[in-house]
């Protein structure tokens, strides 16, 4: 199961599915797209959560913070970039305080991602409760992940195979966190950097690889150009400023070139 | 060991609130607003639009100003080492491991080559 075999061109949600739909769908069981959504952590991205999760627990350790803080980080929050923020903020001596809003500022970018999320993981006939337990799991890579895989698979199984895909991530960023901690003293710098590097590699290539409209591309040559200028500017907000002003500019100008 | 984080249960009994209270409430409110939305609205595109160019916005700020041992390395060994990415990625015919590893292993190496002269 290759990644790019489960993704052929990009449908709209709405559209009949069944002609690009992966083969195991036609077995048609919740149990099985559970299974299925759990497997991707054995692909690229599963991989590379992982491995970046490695250079958070080198992080951690660095800071004098245990395997336990860690792991509990990861399963508690589940994304890497406040998990990072948490660490790096407490290292440098800030206030609960301080901590609690850098963090919540770098959560906003979550609720963009859930409300667009939603109508994939409303399975009809799923319970609430489920459907509210989802949304722990939704991060950056299970965000991309969804996006590309949940339009080919039948609606009454897509709350059950993100589930999968979300638990299986959360398991990879524990336990490569925890491998981090146990690893830290013995990486050299440059392996430690290189890990650090793979994450932002991932959510860039998987983003053009997603991207299908030219509305898409402007979105990421938007809001990756601009949100270094607004850091510069001003750096607690600069995600939201560009992701909003990049995003709406992109939106409008994909509308206007139809 | 850091001031603000006891060990035994303090510690992560701090790490359950941040987590609660600074940072799952976001996830919350899209679940909430996201209810009634229609994946064929007009809304729903721009969310998706405003969530993509967000993406992008971190990964250029991961790349162009790093946390961690990242920050070690300088900013023309980070330009060439996503150049790398992007020419692995097209090679591999869009291929995302090819990508990610192609371009993590061209930052140790050039970094490597560069220390060591």
């Amino acid at each position: 199961m290759t990644p790019k075999s489960a993704v052929p061109a990009k449908p709209m949600p709405s559209d009949d599915m069944s002609a690009g739909a992966p083969a195991w769908c036609r077995e048609a069981h919740k149990g099985t797209a559970f299974a299925r959504g759990l497997a991707v952590v054995f692909s690229t991205p599963g991989i590379v959560l992982f491995l970046t999760a490695i250079g958070f627990g080198t992080l951690v350790r660095d800071a004098g913070m245990t395997l336990g803080h860690a792991m509990f980080l990861s399963l508690a929050m589940y994304a890497l970039p406040a998990q990072v923020m948490v660490v790096d903020q407490l290292q440098r001596g800030a206030t609960l305080l301080a901590v609690a809003f850098a963090v919540t500022l770098t959560a906003v970018r979550l609720l963009p991602m859930t409300v667009s999320l939603q109508p994939y993981i409303r399975s009809p006939g799923s319970s609430r409760l489920l459907q509210f337990a989802a949304v722990h799991f939704i991060a950056i890579t299970s965000w991309i992940e969804g996006n590309r895989r949940l339009p080919y698979v039948p609606e009454p199984l897509r709350l059950s195979h993100f589930l999968g895909i979300g638990m299986g991530m959360v398991a990879a960023t524990a336990s490569g966190s925890a491998a981090g901690v146990l690893l830290a003293a013995r990486l050299p710098l440059t392996v430690q950097a290189a890990l650090l590097f793979m994450t932002p590699l991932y959510f860039l290539l998987s983003t053009m690889a997603a991207a299908a409209s030219r509305r898409d591309w402007l979105a990421i040559i938007l809001g990756g150009g601009l949100a270094p200028l607004v850091y510069l500017w001003l750096p607690q907000a600069d995600l939201l400023i560009a992701g909003v002003a990049g995003g709406t500019a992109a939106y409008f100008a994909g509308r206007s070139r139809r | 060991m850091i001031s603000s984080l006891q060990d035994g249960y303090g510690g992560y009994l701090v790490l359950l609130a941040i987590a609660a209270l600074a940072h799952e409430p976001w996830r919350w409110l899209g679940f909430v607003l996201g209810r009634n939305l229609r994946s064929d609205s007009e809304m729903f595109l721009w969310v998706r639009t405003v969530a993509t160019a967000l993406v992008a916005g971190l990964v250029m700020k991961l790349i162009v100003f790093p946390a961690g041992m990242l920050a070690a390395v300088s900013a023309p060994v980070r330009a060439v080492a996503l150049a790398a990415a992007l020419t692995f990625y097209w090679l591999g015919r869009r291929s995302l491991a090819m990508g990610v590893a192609g371009g993590s292993a061209a930052l140790a190496m050039v970094e490597w080559l560069r220390s060591s002269w």
